[in-house]
């Protein structure tokens, strides 16, 4: 069943939930200006890994890691644009 | 009281794997295949409280070590999925187990001994797992200012050992986690994370973490599963 770019948004918030530990209520009042990268401590560097793997799982996109740059993780809303960006193609 | 876990070992490939064990004088024994790689060192904990939670209900349970995991004496380098697989149905025959449990990664190894019963959670396709830490070596190597491509990883495993987020990976293991997938087995109990057990996927945290409602969940489950199908 292909994703729906509406719900890719809600996707993201679970995988922040389930893959970094962060509280649902802190993920929940996030907005696209949210900064991720430097403002959660639990986005490090290493955990970037997992995220993009269950990202291309529950999204079934692949992910081109030449892609990603350090801008992907800035915020919130830099992270779901890149999400449905790849969902459409 | 709770019985108390104890260490029983089985034999594969010349060493002495260790199991932990609980309750193993019950009727139903179910052999618990952990995650692999660091997904079993972030949710051990976890499994150990509802194998705990399991003998409280009277039902055993054993948590093997893989070949080359945890304490075993074998080398991880000389591993691969096919090795993991007659291990787990070395420790199924010799431990006398009656059901067989898989989470995760588990469920690429967990399907020779068709005779019994299996229940699965959560399984992981090989590549995802690869690709986790093929990330993670190339994260770390960015860092100390390396840089390295999943091309040239994939390229080196063939002639000999990766070194993969920590784990010392052989040729095969790598060949053969690239196109690994859950093989189909009859009969196989499929578990949704979050829709049949209520619980948080413990196994991508980063950090190892406990929670006693989910390992409760689980040996709810796995004793009613378990208690509708043999054993």
């Amino acid at each position: 069943m292909p994703f729906v770019p509406d719900s890719v948004e809600t996707t993201i918030r679970e995988l922040l939930v389930d893959v970094l530990g962060v509280a649902p209520a802190t993920v929940a009042a996030m907005t696209d200006d949210t900064p991720l990268f430097g403002a959660l401590p639990e986005l490090d560097s290493m955990a970037v890994a997992g995220l993009l793997t269950e990202m291309e799982d529950r999204l079934e996109i692949m992910i081109d890691d030449d892609d990603i740059d350090g801008d992907l993780f800035e915020s919130f809303g830099s992270l779901v644009a890149f999400a449905k960006a790849k969902v459409r193609e | 009281m709770s019985p108390r876990p104890e260490y029983r070992s089985y034999q594969f490939a010349g060493h002495d794997e260790n199991a932990l064990c609980l309750g193993m004088g019950a009727s139903r024994r179910i052999l618990i295949i952990p995650p692999l790689f660091d997904e079993m060192n972030r949710c051990r904990r976890m499994l150990v409280q509802a194998m705990r939670g399991l003998a409280d209900r009277g039902v055993g349970a054993l948590l093997i070590d893989l070949p080359g995991c945890n304490e075993s004496p074998a080398a991880l380098a000389d591993q691969s999925l096919s090795t993991w697989r007659e291990a787990v149905t070395a420790a199924a025959a010799q431990l006398e187990a009656t059901h067989i449990a898989a989470l995760r990664g588990g469920a690429l190894v967990d399907d020779g001994a068709p005779h019994l019963p299996h229940w699965r959670l959560a399984p992981a396709k090989g590549s995802s797992l690869l690709k986790t830490m093929i990330r993670t070596r190339i994260a770390g190597d960015k860092e100390a200012g390396k840089t390295t491509s999943e091309a040239g990883l994939i390229e080196a495993a063939r002639d000999g050992p990766v070194e993969l987020a920590g784990n010392v990976l052989g040729p095969a293991m790598v060949a053969e986690l690239a196109t690994a997938a859950p093989d189909e087995i009859a009969p196989v109990t499929v578990r949704v994370l979050g829709q049949d057990i209520a619980g948080s996927p413990l196994w991508l945290r980063a950090e190892p973490q406990d929670d006693p409602a989910m390992s409760a969940a689980l040996a709810d489950d796995l004793d009613r599963w378990s208690a509708s199908c043999g054993g």
